[in-house]
């Protein structure tokens, strides 16, 4: 597995639950979303069976953080074998489960 | 088997028949009377055997409470579709059930494994008896690694490697005497009747607790505590 | 909504009553497995099961769902000591019921003598709550079934719900086919393998005790039917003279299918009409049995 974390810069979450989406299965994968204590900053744990791709994962994760008020948040990613645009969506899924706007 | 009888109940102590890859008679285990179930010559586990099994152990549940001792050399379920349409898992959970009555009703229960005690038929028959224990020679197993090495795609020499620092997954008694799914394992200079004797003196189950002790199973007790108790 | 397309905690989401779902052992715990982390395989923070508390129609029950696409929703360590925790916690707790969402192959092989070990402890206790007069409900509609181990659970549990595109049994089919050759189990013979596992076949056997189709609500509405059924009926341990008509019921089937391969010839002797089984749905089938 290769393992990574990055924090980000984000705009503050309105709200959020802990939330667990997707599952961990063959070009699937899991995102747990947590609170943790930085305000304007995102913290994303990523731990892949996917080696190599760290570049790619920093694009969508880097999207992500823009595109959602995220600040505030944890989170942590089991990836089997996902494709960006599956990671995208589960992002996605998952800020909406934990309830932020 | 008249060796091993001979060797586990005294000689002139015992009356067991066999019938098939069955064993089914009565034997003396210290001063009390005890039915002897089991299946010899690595049988593997169908539905014919299991309900022989299932009713060998009502039979003693009808007899009132005494020791039942199971004596099990398995190779696991037998492997048939005919098996699998009649609904071979049914069956594995009624002999559940009979030794769970058998339990209730007051019996001792003990496995002897004497050979293989190998997955699916091991889980049915033997253990859930109250304490199990391993004839020397014995093999304990799930699955072999190189078959597992096929299912799980990791490398054998992977597995073999991490056979060698881990009980959890590798076949063998002693990892599962780590792991507190075998309470015994004897040797061959032993004098089996006094362990037999002594092993039906003990009583409860403790296997998780027991893993945790040994080192084998760090994880199944507190867990399950976590769990019991949130 | 579709039982067999919906993750493990979608399906406790859909079947227990609304906010009431309280997890015991959470994800944000992430009690994973370090068997699997030893073989640099991917883990998953529940370890592919969720167990906890909740309500169904009012009554308080105690859940646990395995998640089938997760390693096959196979029992390790410690999946296998949270179902068996939830279990335990049912003795002080007093449900009006547990359920067991069962989607699983069976033992975990990364950690296979643990996920032996731990599903014999579940077998225990088990029985050790329905001795209790503490009933528990297997609900099979997944894509892993219910196989090895669990389909001895399963089959341990007071009712066992399943959808016709459940499976339950022992060997998988795959296993079969491996050891046995291709002309014992043809595994990619879809057809075949649902005749010889599915839950038409489990029904008409009585292995099954409700055939719903495949939604949540149809699987809510069965545990609630048969959870308050069970309020008119409470459990009495079982009996001697019950587990003597178990053997009977047992072993006539053993006999009176003692040649056959195919769900069809169960059909045959259990329907009233046995025409095109695999296409009518589940209350034309329910009707046929019935009128049998």
């Amino acid at each position: 597995m290769e393992k990574f974390t990055l924090t980000l810069k984000s705009v503050p979450a309105e709200s959020l639950r802990t939330a667990l989406c997707g599952v961990v299965s063959s070009g699937n994968l899991e995102v747990l979303v947590e609170h943790h204590g930085v305000e304007d900053a995102c913290e994303i744990e990523v731990s892949t069976s996917a080696h190599g791709f760290r570049d790619i994962w920093e694009a969508v994760l880097n999207d992500f953080a823009r595109e959602h008020k995220a600040g505030g948040l944890r989170l942590s990613i089991n990836d089997a074998g996902a494709t960006p645009a599956v990671v995208s969506l589960r992002l996605s899924q998952a800020f909406e489960i934990a309830g932020a706007p | 088997m008249k060796e091993l009888f001979d060797r586990l109940f005294g000689m002139g102590r015992h009356d067991i028949a066999t019938e098939g890859r069955f064993l089914h008679g009565k034997a003396m285990i210290g001063e009390e009377k005890a039915t002897v179930i089991g299946t010899f010559g690595h049988a593997a586990i169908d539905a014919v055997l299991a309900l022989r099994i299932s009713k060998a152990i009502l039979e003693a549940v009808s007899e009132g409470p005494h020791p039942i001792l199971f004596i099990a050399d398995t190779q696991g379920q037998a492997l048939t579709r005919h098996n699998e349409l009649l609904g071979l898992n049914g069956y594995f959970a009624h002999i559940a059930r009979s030794v769970d009555l058998a339990r209730r009703c007051g019996h001792r229960l003990t496995t002897l494994i004497n050979g293989e005690a190998v997955s699916g038929g091991f889980l049915a028959f033997g253990m859930l008896a109250d304490r199990i224990c391993a004839l020397p020679g014995s093999e304990v197993r799930v699955m072999d690694l190189r078959a597992m090495s096929r299912v799980t795609k990791i490398e054998l020499a992977t597995l073999e490697q991490l056979a060698r620092e881990s009980p959890v997954f590798a076949p063998g008694v002693e990892n599962f005497w780590r792991m507190g799914a075998i309470h015994e394992i004897w040797s061959e200079t032993d004098n089996w009747q006094d362990r037999l004797s002594s092993a039906f003196s003990c009583n409860g189950d403790e296997r998780a607790a027991i893993g945790f002790e040994r080192g084998g199973r760090m994880l199944a007790s507190p867990i399950a505590q976590c769990v019991a108790d949130a | 909504m579709s039982y067999f397309e919906a993750s493990a905690r979608t399906r406790i989401l859909g079947l227990v009553d609304a906010g009431t779902f309280q997890e015991f052992c959470p994800p944000e715990m992430r009690q994973t497995s370090p068997h699997l982390a030893r073989l640099d395989a991917p883990l998953s923070f529940d370890d592919g099961v969720a167990v906890g508390r909740a309500r169904l129609s009012g009554h308080r029950i105690l859940i646990a769902a395995q998640e089938g696409r997760f390693n096959g929703g196979s029992v390790g360590e410690v999946h296998g000591a949270k179902i068996r925790g939830l279990l335990d916690r049912a003795m002080t707790e007093r449900p009006s019921a547990v359920l067991l969402l069962i989607d699983s192959g069976g033992v975990r092989l990364h950690e296979a003598n643990a996920g032996l070990i731990a599903i014999s402890e579940i077998m225990r206790a088990l029985l050790r709550i329905q001795a209790a007069g503490i009933p528990a409900f297997a609900l099979v509609g997944g894509a892993s079934g219910a196989f090895g181990g669990m389909g001895i659970v399963t089959r341990l549990c007071n009712e066992v719900i399943m959808s016709e595109q459940g499976r339950l049994s022992l060997s998988g089919p795959e296993v079969i086919e491996t050891v046995k050759g291709v002309e014992e189990f043809d595994s990619k013979d879809r057809a075949l393998v649902w005749r010889v596992t599915g839950g038409k076949l489990r029904r008409a056997q009585g292995e099954a005790t409700r055939l719903v189709e495949d939604s949540i609500p149809a699987f809510r509405a069965a545990a609630k039917e048969l959870m308050e059924s069970h309020f008119l009926h409470p459990l009495a341990e079982k009996s001697l003279h019950d587990l003597l008509e178990d053997q009977e019921r047992l072993s006539e089937r053993s006999i009176e299918f003692s040649d056959a391969r195919d769900g069809q010839a169960v059909w045959d002797a259990r329907l009233s009409d046995s025409s095109r089984v695999p296409e009518i749905d589940c209350e034309e089938f329910n009707r046929r049995l019935l009128a049998k």
